[in-house]
Order: C-alpha cells, then sequence, then structure tokens
C-alpha cells in the first residue's frame, strides 16, 4: 500500500510537520465503461467495491455518490454493532459481519475504533424477560455469545441505572453481547474508500445517478448528473434512495422510507462502557470517546425523505432514557439530526438479484444497517460478482416477499425497529 | 411536528393526535384466488413509497378516530390537504388519470 499507515509513518510525517500526507483515496474522472457501478458511496457501498476488488479481482469499478462519502446514513447512525438476532438466517448474517468487524482495522490498515464494550438489552416485564431468555439461547445455539443478566449484574456493570421499583417499568433483568460495541462511523466509510480506491476503485463523489439504461431486460449502465456510464452489472445501495432507484428499473420495492433520529448531549466524564437499549420504554444510550451521551430515538411513523422528523419523537425517547437513568436529566443535547431509513416488512434486509439481469439492490436494512457493513458489503459483492447469491444472503431475497418465506425479525431483534 | 387538519373535525391539530395509517389507495385484488403470489405479494408488501407527492391515511385517533386522506409531500412535508376518503379518492383518481 502506498501511503500505508503505521507508527513509522507517523514519526516520519511528524519530522516532516505533517505536510506530505497523501490524499486517503483518489478523486479520479468517471471513465465510460466499468466492470460495475455501484450507486451509493456509503459504507455498504464502500464495503462491496471493497470485497469485490479485495476478494473477487473485480477491480474495474465505480463508486456514485450524489453527495460526499459517508454522508447518508452512514454518519446518521449511533453506530451499534451486535449480531444477537432471534433467527437463524438473521443471527448468521449479522454475525458474519460482527467476525469481519473484529478484524477490519488491520485488514482496512485504517483504525475504525471498534470497541468492543458489549451491548445490553434491558427488559422491563415479564415478557420482555421470557423473550431475553429465548433469544439468548437462540444466539447461544448458533454461536452467537449471549449472557442473561440479573438487575444487580445490571447495576454492577452500569451504576446509573435505576433499578428500583419506583420507574414505571422497572427493569426485570438483561440480555448482554459481550462481543457487541460501538465503532466511528465516518472511518468506516473513509477506511473502505481508502482501501477500495487502492485496490483500483473508481470514487466518484458528486455525481448522482439520473437514470438506469436498461435494454432487452438487461442492464447496460446508468445516467448521472456527469454524463452516462456504462456497466453490465449495477449494484444500488441506497438506503432511504432505494425505492427513488428501483422505479427508474420499473421495478417496486417492498420498502417505507421513514426518517429515523438521534442525538447527542455535551462531553462528559466517561459515566457509562457499555451500550444500553431498552425495546419497551424503547430508547438507545452509548457514551462515545469525545463523552458525549449518543442517544437513539425510534422512527417517526410517517413516511419522508427530509431527513428530519417530528420532536415529539426525540421528547418520547429523552424521557425513556431518564426514566433508565434518572440521572441524565440535567444532562444538556448538543446535536439532533434525522437520517432516512428504508424498512421493510420484516426488518431484514433484501441482499437480492432482481428480473433486470445485471441489476442487483442491497436495501432494506431499517434501522440497524450500520452493524451489518462489512458483512452486508462482503455477501453483496459475492452476489454481484457470481451473480448468484453467497449462502448466507440466499434467504433474503426479493422473492421471499412472494413466496411468503419472511425472516420476521419485527417484534424477534433485540430492539423494535 | 405536523399540523394535520381533521376533515371531519374541521380542525388543524398537532401530528401528536394522530396515527399515520399507510399508503391510500392501495388496490386489492378483485379475486383474490385468482391471481398469482407475485401480485398478491406486490398487494400486501410493496408501496409506491415516493419521494414526493404522497397520498396517505391518517387517523384521528385522540379526537373522532375517524380514518381520512392526506395529500402530503415526502421531502418538504408539505401538506395539501387531507379530505375524507371518498373525497379523496376522486381527486386520487382525477391525478392519476
Amino acid at each position: 500500500m502506498a501511503n500505508r499507515y503505521s507508527l513509522w509513518s507517523l514519526i516520519k510525517n511528524g519530522l516532516k510537520h505533517h505536510e506530505s500526507w497523501q490524499p486517503a483515496w483518489k478523486s479520479p474522472q468517471p471513465k465510460k465503461q466499468y466492470d460495475v457501478i455501484i450507486v451509493g458511496g456509503g459504507g455498504h457501498g464502500l464495503a462491496t467495491a471493497y470485497y469485490l476488488a479485495k476478494e473477487h479481482g473485480i477491480k474495474n469499478v465505480a463508486v456514485l455518490e450524489k453527495g460526499y462519502l459517508g454522508g447518508g446514513n452512514t454518519a446518521r447512525n449511533t453506530t451499534i454493532i451486535r449480531s444477537n438476532y432471534l433467527w437463524d438466517e438473521a443471527a448468521h448474517l449479522y454475525e458474519h459481519g460482527l467476525k469481519l468487524w473484529e478484524g477490519l482495522s488491520q485488514d482496512l490498515n485504517f483504525n475504525v475504533m471498534f470497541s468492543q464494550r458489549g451491548v445490553m438489552n434491558v427488559g422491563h416485564t415479564l415478557q420482555d424477560m421470557r423473550d431475553i431468555e429465548r433469544r439468548a439461547n437462540a444466539n447461544l445455539l448458533n454461536g452467537v455469545d449471549a449472557v442473561v443478566m440479573t438487575p444487580q449484574e445490571i447495576k454492577d456493570m452500569v451504576p446509573l441505572i435505576d433499578i428500583s421499583n419506583r420507574a414505571r417499568y422497572p427493569i426485570m433483568g438483561a440480555s448482554f453481547q459481550p462481543r457487541g460495541g460501538v465503532a466511528r462511523h465516518d472511518a468506516v466509510a473513509w477506511g473502505f474508500a481508502r482501501g477500495a480506491s487502492e485496490l483500483g476503485v473508481d470514487i466518484i463523489e458528486q455525481c448522482e445517478v439520473t437514470g438506469l439504461i436498461i435494454e432487452g431486460g438487461r442492464i447496460k449502465g446508468v445516467n448521472t448528473s456527469r454524463g452516462d456510464i456504462m456497466a453490465d452489472r449495477v449494484g444500488c445501495v441506497a438506503a432511504g434512495n432505494s425505492s427513488v432507484l428501483a422505479k427508474m428499473a420499473g421495478l417496486r420495492l417492498p420498502l417505507e422510507s421513514h426518517p429515523l433520529q438521534a442525538f447527542v448531549s455535551e462531553s462528559m466524564k466517561p459515566c457509562i462502557d457499555t451500550v444500553v437499549m431498552s425495546n419497551a420504554v424503547h430508547g438507545y444510550v452509548s457514551q462515545s470517546d469525545k463523552g458525549e451521551l449518543v442517544i437513539g430515538a425510534g422512527i417517526d411513523s410517517y413516511l419522508g425523505y427530509g431527513q428530519r422528523g417530528s420532536p415529539h419523537v426525540i421528547e418520547h425517547t429523552a424521557a425513556a432514557i431518564i426514566e433508565m437513568f434518572p440521572s441524565f436529566s440535567r444532562v444538556r443535547m448538543n446535536r439532533q439530526w434525522g437520517g432516512i431509513v428504508d424498512v421493510s416488512p420484516d426488518a431484514c434486509p433484501i441482499i437480492s438479484k432482481t428480473r433486470i439481469q445485471g441489476l442487483y439492490f442491497n436495501c432494506g436494512w431499517g434501522t440497524g444497517g450500520f452493524k451489518a457493513t462489512p458483512g452486508s458489503g462482503n455477501v453483496f459483492a459475492h452476489t454481484i460478482a457470481h451473480d448468484d447469491p453467497h449462502p448466507l444472503n440466499r434467504a433474503f431475497s426479493l422473492d421471499r416477499f412472494a413466496t411468503g418465506h419472511l425472516i420476521d425479525e419485527h417484534g424477534a431483534a433485540a430492539v423494535a425497529h | 411536528m405536523l399540523v394535520i387538519t381533521c376533515p371531519y373535525c374541521q380542525e388543524a391539530r398537532e401530528e401528536e393526535e394522530f396515527s399515520y395509517a399507510g399508503e391510500a389507495y392501495i388496490a386489492r385484488p378483485a379475486v383474490p384466488e385468482e391471481v398469482d403470489d407475485a401480485t398478491w405479494g406486490d398487494y400486501v408488501f410493496h408501496r409506491k413509497n415516493p419521494r414526493g407527492w404522497h397520498w396517505e391515511q391518517w387517523q384521528h385517533v385522540a379526537g373522532c378516530r375517524k380514518v381520512f386522506a392526506v395529500k402530503r409531500h415526502t421531502v418538504t412535508y408539505e401538506i395539501a390537504g387531507s379530505w375524507t376518503l371518498a373525497d379523496g379518492k376522486a381527486l386520487y383518481l382525477k391525478e392519476q388519470a
């Protein structure tokens, strides 16, 4: 790698007053023809391009991004990573992603700041606890680590949490995945972009796809704001805008795009060293390396592409967090934002071929796509390279909405979607 | 916060009084027994999900509890109007034609 990062490169560049660092990825002009075009330069799209080049030897690839890299949902999530899903298909897919996370910084030679601080899903009712035990057992059978905790064990790990009976919905226990955690979201996009660029992938920002060129049921290329670009294979990884791209191909997808909001507090001293999520009162919180509390809300109920939601959703989430952590009631919030998530009917992604030869979609990740970034890119690259799904994403085809073989993670996954 | 007018109560109220009830005017296949799985799957699961104007249903859950139609822009969140389901459908069909 021409621009390899190491302690040695840091010292060398330090001695040169940090004036000779090279750009992490190249920004070339688009060529007329590629083997594969990836539409969408978020984490999933960049990961797809990286694994296409690295594992399948397909290096004549372009990633087209209408804005800037990782400026969509990659930069708008709460960075939680876990794989404690109930159903076999989902558990295997997310676990594949988690295993890739564990070696990702070394693989990319880029510190994605993956921190396995554990993810805790608390239960507030008897039924919550039954579901937690069932899920933890299912996880263990699928080789996913899981522990069921008592309220006292929760309190020992997270001293600020209120486990008393004073709460409206007292905490009765939790599941805990020790290998779960968080990562730096920007670094994930940058790391994959740098890795892909190094292998010969063209990363083209400020290039919006405005149409798909289809002849005789085959994809031939895309119309963009920077001219037509041809390719026999096109992978769409556009999250909230997937339905818009599908419409260009005359396809309908089982997706609805909703705003999903999150917010962070001012920086504080370390007070919570794991991730706490609650399905029942709906809120989740972790603390970033900068000391901010990172808090995620639920989706706004209505369909929206506006990257903003309604204030009462934030109010509801803040109430839930204060219910669990009364001492946070005096914490001031710093920033708030919304991303557009593409929610599928069964809360599971679609990683699939379509009836148009050479056109592939990777979408429907809904509220939980960040955790799957490397796994998603890995299996989608396989799907594009072989024109056939990877065994791990075979069940996540578009066909399942005709056959009825849904993977219903809506109520089953560890947190409400 | 959306401000939605209920066509029954004839009053603009805040979004929290209402509950979103999905895309409006999805046509159910006339003879369900005769359609194939793909058509039925399309009816049950697939949605227009447009980036632009959207006909949708809202229910006035904290008011009259009636369901009605709203035409709303999904990027600006501007609301063009709200109608009873029947009145809205006439307008919707005229737009589609």
